[in-house]
């Protein structure tokens, strides 16, 4: 344990492999008690995980909506499918 | 209603009028796989080779079920497929070698500390301005298309199907720890491409 929190209390790396691994999952008791304690100290790494969060929620929220074919691929495709049929 | 008389032949034939799919289903079918893959490109591609490859299964379809449903179904198949090209084979130990060599920037390699470089800083964005969160989404899909495939794929199965961690390595053939480290190193990039573009 000592040494597991040694090695978590200064070390970024794993700090925000432990914050994504909780954010798409779950992490344990300890790795929770380990991420507690580095967070406490280190700002940078909590930017990095309000920014993580962030960018989940930006790219779940992405609206398809937005997204509409051009009308001349759509001509395209229509003339594929006319043509496809038309083979038959 | 249609009149029994007036039917064409395809319509009596089929349960579909593939002729009205690209009006019905076009947009709609783009804007799915581009939620998955952010690259017009291949969701052009893609929606292109749904509706020919639902032409070819339009006899088998019985109209027991919505056909945007079956349609959206076969989509989802290809782009199932997409990630399983782009994940397999040597493409995908040079690019999980170049990620390593990418991720050791990031920080320092002794002392796990992040490097001056990459270090964090507040975006300054407030998250309740829709405009800006707009912006930011814009930038994130242009980070989102530069990286790897295998990546995207594992961070949209995981996001966006909300698929279990071991589903999707299963499905991708990774193991758990490799499953956590492109979850990580994707998050690393996006991150630090963010930043990079952000302001």
């Amino acid at each position: 344990m000592k040494s597991a929190l040694k090695n978590i209390i200064y070390n970024c790396k794993q700090a925000t492999f432990l914050i994504e691994k909780k954010l798409a999952g779950k992490i344990t008791a300890a790795e929770t008690l380990q991420l507690h304690i580095h967070l406490a100290g280190c700002s940078v790494c909590k930017i990095y995980q309000q920014q993580s969060i962030l960018i989940n929620q930006v790219f779940v929220g992405f609206n398809n909506e937005d997204f509409k074919l051009d009308e001349a691929f759509k001509k395209t495709m229509k003339e594929n499918i006319e043509k496809e049929i038309n083979k038959n | 209603m249609q009149n029994d008389t007036g039917r064409d032949i395809t319509a009596e034939k089929l349960h579909s009028d593939p002729l009205s799919w690209v009006e019905k289903y076009a947009d709609y079918l783009y804007g799915f796989a581009m939620s998955r893959l952010r690259d017009e490109e291949v969701a052009k591609d893609l929606v292109q080779d749904t509706f020919l490859a639902g032409l070819q299964q339009a006899e088998r379809f019985k109209g027991n079920s919505n056909e945007k449903t079956w349609l959206t179904a076969i989509l989802k198949n290809k782009i199932a497929d997409f990630y399983r090209k782009r994940s397999s084979g040597g493409l995908k130990e040079l690019k999980e070698k170049d990620a390593v060599q990418e991720q050791q920037d990031f920080f320092d390699a002794d002392t796990g500390h992040w490097n001056e470089k990459y270090r964090p800083q507040a975006f300054g964005l407030e998250v309740d301005n829709p405009l800006l969160v707009k912006e930011l989404g814009a930038i994130l899909n242009e980070c989102l298309s530069k990286l790897p495939g295998l990546w995207l794929s594992v961070f949209s199965m995981k996001h966006l199907d909300d698929l279990a961690s071991e589903l999707i390595c299963a499905e991708l053939k990774l193991t758990s720890a490799n499953f956590w480290v492109i979850m990580h190193r994707t998050k690393l990039n996006l991150r630090a491409c963010l930043q990079k573009n952000w302001n």
